[in-house]
């Protein structure tokens, strides 16, 4: 009688024991808020980091660490009090644990107390202005640094001939950074400053600046401007003989912008630039890259604006798994700083002092292959750090 | 020094015609069309396909960049600008601001973002060398030509054809106009339609010179509406002027005072205005 | 409008001269009921819409920006393109101000609306001249020349980075600023009410009379003896001092400001809204920002890269369907509503 009882106790017990709901540790999605130019002028720089992110998690699944990855697109409409109240919102509304993107300085600016305060990592994605990492102790940056795109070809001027340059930047942060680094590098170098103009950034015509520039008498003339006016200037030059001076064309590499390197015909050809990224780098990575990017966006190359959209979202990944799905910002900045990994541009390294990226950088001219113009490297700089000092 | 001064005056010669079409438009219909740039940016844009992606030689892109943009102005201004001529100017400004919008993603949409790009002719390319210190840019000569080619036109067809009358007759006096059997209407739509053709042209013309993406419409509004308001409407001669100080002003200015470059063009025309509230050939104010 | 019939003067008593306007006057001034509900609303979204009070203070600011806007432009008839050069002015002031250590929020305000009020009275005579393009041109001129200077002194703006390490003190040292913008909404908030019943106070006066008479026809006001040009200047300064003050309000609420509040799109922007909500109707610039912004919001969150082409269509669709703007639609409404009461009292044999 008692075995009976038992028994069927027994099997009463492992047939509810069998139907009882395994309490899975269901994981919420991750949310990653994404605040990017996509209207305006700079539009076109929000277009390609949007690609190459899409492209990323398109290629990478969606879920990492058991979560569910979702981006939430903003447009910053090129106002800082509008990305401040994405940000707040991405934050407290929509509970986003991530927020990235940020293609404007003073928009970054303005968003980084909310990641202060709400303690949520903030991943720098396209911005290049040196002092941005330094506004809060949760930001992130993948994108790159104008000194560290402009120090190499003022190095590389200064010890190939190059004694006298005008400088032409566009009057906003990332010029004057860009302009302050050359003109300390190339002089430290042995070089000479012998003219600077700074364009207004909403400039309709380069030609005076160029042609003060020609006027001036030197040896190459320095060049930077948001990608994308880099066919305005490259007209110029073109226009007003420089070439035909000896005047060569210098500058980071953001006035060859891949997207728009091709259509810029022969004047381009010949252009010496230092950069992070070349869509003609000759890695497998990133043969594999570009010809996916070109697959899935028809029409567009991608340029240094992509990859940093690229790898901000294979920095999240990572971080991911180390933390095993957490997004908590000390978490994830205790797993991101120092993290290393191989990016279609080369190696990267999030340098764990200053949040910063440390990446090689590349001397390229630009060349006609195969019918189409590319930024053709010829010299590697390996680890170049944040501020440009190698 | 010569060659800044040429060129503030093909900047100048590209800004009038850009403007003409608006100047033309306001002083007649008494209509702010700030949506006056998205036609230039259309016929900068078909410009774009035709010569870039079916290889159609640069010259007959021109006709096309006019033809187009003429007929989108008679359409639309049929279908709704003639609508507002009595409305509150505030309602023209939002009807032409929505415009301006929808054309911006519309060309953000079809044509990308960036920034577009064109080959003109190889025997346009260049600078002859005049003397030393002096170059004149080809494409800046041409354009110079085909401005001061234009400008004779508009002229002789304002001053010397019955069209032209009837269209002097209708802005000096409308009602009038009417009831001596001028077809006003007809009148208005054609004006617009050689507006806004105008503005298409110099859209197209000005890819070498500006830069061309889907944010043209308001980045150089500002720019027209300089031209217009400094110049006066209703006649060619002060728009012209207009265009040609501002752009020798504001070239020289980005030369010389690298510094304060941007400053010198709206230092100039609110100087200017101060001087000449109606514009430098303009009537006197009404509204 | 009711006609304002003179009562035949009695003999050398004053105050019943004008005794039929003084009523006019007077009856305008006070609330209607639909005015009383549209302040309920804000106290109900504080408690409603806690998630959006980001969203609504940034509607309080521009509210308050195309109200002084409004006085301007829908009451006084100057057309400008400017505006925002108060509204930075006013907004670099109070940021300024905080940055060096002078955080306190009310002294802020009134800071940085006395900084725009003088340049209002100092630009007020350019605008007196010329046609509306001009003074079109030359308000615009003045607020691109505005943002090239703040642009080229680096060294007191920060340039194109913006204004940063803005600390703004509790409000009346009890209020802080908190990550979710409920400080920062009641703020914005009260601040608009007590300004909007400044001016309309203002608008309700034998002053608001004249100035629309200006609006209307100049020339027979001058004929009157109405000193045009003095209230016109009053009217401009006024205009201009409040649009500053709802420049410091936003820095004090975001704790940055950058070179976008000087610029040719925050002019337009503020243009917008008060067409788009009606001016001259007190009520058109806070309609017209909130739904500008709300329209923006909820179209950017549907399609971030393309939400301007819809906002564009809606401007088209509005003006063709609805003269006067929202302000204007609404009380057509109304009067069709009132019309169709009345018909069917009518036809009721009532």
């Amino acid at each position: 009688m008692i075995a009976r009882i038992s028994l069927i106790v027994l099997v009463v017990a492992v047939v509810f024991g069998a139907c009882m709901p395994t309490t899975v540790l269901a994981q919420t999605p991750l949310k990653v808020g994404l605040i990017l130019p996509m209207t305006g002028p700079m539009a076109s720089t929000g277009k390609q980091v949007v690609a190459a992110v899409k492209l990323y998690v398109a290629e990478h699944g969606d879920v990492v660490a058991g979560r569910k990855i979702e981006v939430l697109l903003r447009d910053d409409a090129n106002a800082a009090e509008t990305t401040k109240r994405y940000a707040q919102e991405l934050v407290t509304n929509d509970h986003a644990e991530i927020l990235a993107g940020f293609g404007l300085t003073p928009l970054a600016f303005a968003a980084a107390p909310i990641a202060t305060a709400a303690k949520v990592p903030m991943i720098i994605m396209s911005a290049g202005t040196f002092v941005i990492p330094q506004k809060s102790p949760y930001i992130i940056r993948t994108s790159f640094t104008l000194p560290q795109n402009t120090a190499p070809i003022a190095v590389w001027a200064a010890k190939h001939g190059i004694k006298k340059v005008f400088t032409l930047v566009a009057d906003y942060a990332p010029g004057i950074d860009s302009e302050t680094t050359f003109k300390a590098v190339f002089t430290a170098n042995g070089g000479q400053i012998v003219g600077e103009a700074r364009v207004p950034v909403q400039n309709p015509d380069y030609a005076p600046f160029v042609q003060k520039a020609k006027d001036s008498k030197p040896d190459a003339l320095f060049i930077f401007v948001p990608s994308g006016e880099g066919a305005a200037v490259m007209k110029q030059y073109a226009e007003r003989g420089l070439a035909k001076a000896g005047i060569k064309l210098i500058g980071p590499g953001d006035v060859t912008d891949d997207d728009i390197l091709d259509s810029m015909g022969d004047a381009a050809i010949g252009t010496i630039t230092s950069m992070d990224y070349s869509a003609a780098h000759p890695s497998p990575e990133n043969k594999a890259y570009v010809a996916a990017f070109e697959k899935a966006n028809p029409g567009m190359r991608p340029n240094f604006m992509s990859v940093g959209g690229w790898d901000g979202m294979a920095l999240i990944y990572e971080v991911l798994k180390k933390t095993n799905g957490s997004a908590e910002g000390d978490k994830f900045l205790a797993a991101a700083k120092g993290l290393s990994w191989m990016s279609p541009r080369g190696k990267i390294t999030i340098d764990p002092n200053t949040r910063d990226i440390i990446q090689d950088e590349y001397i390229r001219e630009v060349k006609r292959v195969n019918g189409h113009l590319w930024n053709v490297e010829f010299d590697r700089i390996p680890a170049v750090p944040p501020d440009g000092k190698f | 020094m010569l060659t800044v001064l040429f060129d503030g005056i093909a900047s100048g010669a590209l800004l009038f015609l850009l403007a003409i079409g608006l100047s033309i438009t306001l002083g007649i219909m008494n209509f702010t069309n700030l949506a006056h740039g998205a036609f230039a940016m259309l016929g900068g844009y078909l410009t774009v396909v035709m010569l870039n992606r079916w290889g159609i030689s640069f010259f007959y892109c021109l006709p096309v960049a006019f033809l187009a943009p003429a007929l989108a102005g008679v359409i639309l201004e049929r279908a709704f600008y003639s609508r507002l001529y009595d409305a509150d100017p505030l309602d023209q400004v939002l009807f032409t601001i929505g415009l301006v919008f929808a054309s911006i993603a519309t060309a953000s949409y079809l044509m990308g973002a960036q920034h577009q790009i064109i080959q003109v002719p190889q025997f346009l390319q260049g600078q002859i060398h005049v003397f030393s210190g002096f170059d004149m840019g080809i494409y800046r000569l041409f354009l110079l030509a085909f401005c001061g080619v234009i400008t004779l036109l508009l002229h002789l067809i304002l001053m010397r054809t019955r069209f032209g009358s009837r269209l002097r007759a209708a802005v000096d006096n409308g009602r009038i106009a009417r009831g001596l059997g001028i077809n006003v209407n007809r009148l208005f739509a054609v004006t617009f339609g050689v507006g806004s053709g105008l503005a298409g042209l110099a859209g197209a013309l000005g890819i070498e010179i500006l830069n061309l993406d889907p944010v043209f419409p308001v980045k150089f509004l500002v720019y027209f509406l300089i031209v217009v308001a400094v110049g006066g409407t209703g006649t060619v001669g002060g728009p012209l002027a207009a265009a040609l100080i501002l752009g020798i002003f504001d070239v020289a200015g980005k030369y010389y005072v690298s510094q304060i470059g941007a400053f010198v063009i709206y230092a100039v025309m609110v100087a200017m205005l101060i001087w000449r509230p109606q514009g430098l050939f303009g009537k006197k104010a009404v509204r | 409008m009711g006609s304002i019939a003179k009562p035949a003067p009695a003999a050398g008593s004053g105050d019943i001269k004008f005794k039929a306007e003084a009523e006019y006057l007077r009856a305008k001034a006070s609330w209607r009921p639909y005015e009383l509900v549209f302040w309920l609303l804000p106290i109900a979204a504080y408690f409603l819409l806690p998630k959006q009070l980001v969203l609504l203070s940034r509607v309080a600011v521009m509210g308050l920006f195309a109200l002084s806007l409004d006085l301007i432009l829908g009451y006084a008839g100057i057309i400008s393109l400017g505006h925002a050069a108060f509204f930075g002015l006013g907004g670099y002031t109070a940021g300024l101000l905080a940055q060096h250590g002078f955080g306190e929020p009310i002294s802020g305000l009134v800071m940085g609306a006395l900084a725009a009020g003088i340049l209002g009275f100092a630009t007020s005579f350019l605008v007196m001249r010329g046609s509306d393009l001009t003074r079109l041109m030359v308000t615009l001129g003045i607020c691109l020349m505005l943002m090239e200077a703040a642009n080229k002194m680096r060294w007191l703006t920060g340039g194109a980075d913006g204004l940063q390490g803005i600390a703004v003190s509790p409000i009346l040292g009890v209020w802080t600023f908190d990550l979710f913008g409920r400080t920062a909404y009641i703020y914005s908030m009260a601040v608009l009410f007590l300004v909007f019943l400044l001016i309309r106070r203002v608008i309700r006066s034998p002053y608001g009379l004249a100035l629309r008479g200006i609006k209307e026809n100049q020339r027979r006001m001058q004929a009157l003896g109405t000193p045009v040009t003095r209230r016109l200047v009053v009217a401009y300064t006024i205009g201009a001092a409040l649009a500053g003050l709802a420049g410091a309000l936003l820095t004090q609420t975001t704790q940055f400001v950058s070179l976008d509040v000087l610029s040719f799109d925050k002019s337009a922007e503020v243009l917008l809204m008060v067409t788009l909500g009606g001016a001259g109707t007190l009520y058109g610039g806070i309609i017209g920002g909130l739904a500008l912004i709300v329209a923006q919001y909820l179209l950017s969150g549907i399609s971030p890269e393309y939400w301007q082409f819809w906002v564009g269509i809606a401007f088209i669709a509005l003006v063709f369907l609805a003269r006067g703007g929202l302000v204007g639609l609404a009380q057509k409404g109304v009067a069709a509503l009132s019309r169709g009461r009345g018909a069917r009292a009518a036809s009721q044999g009532g």
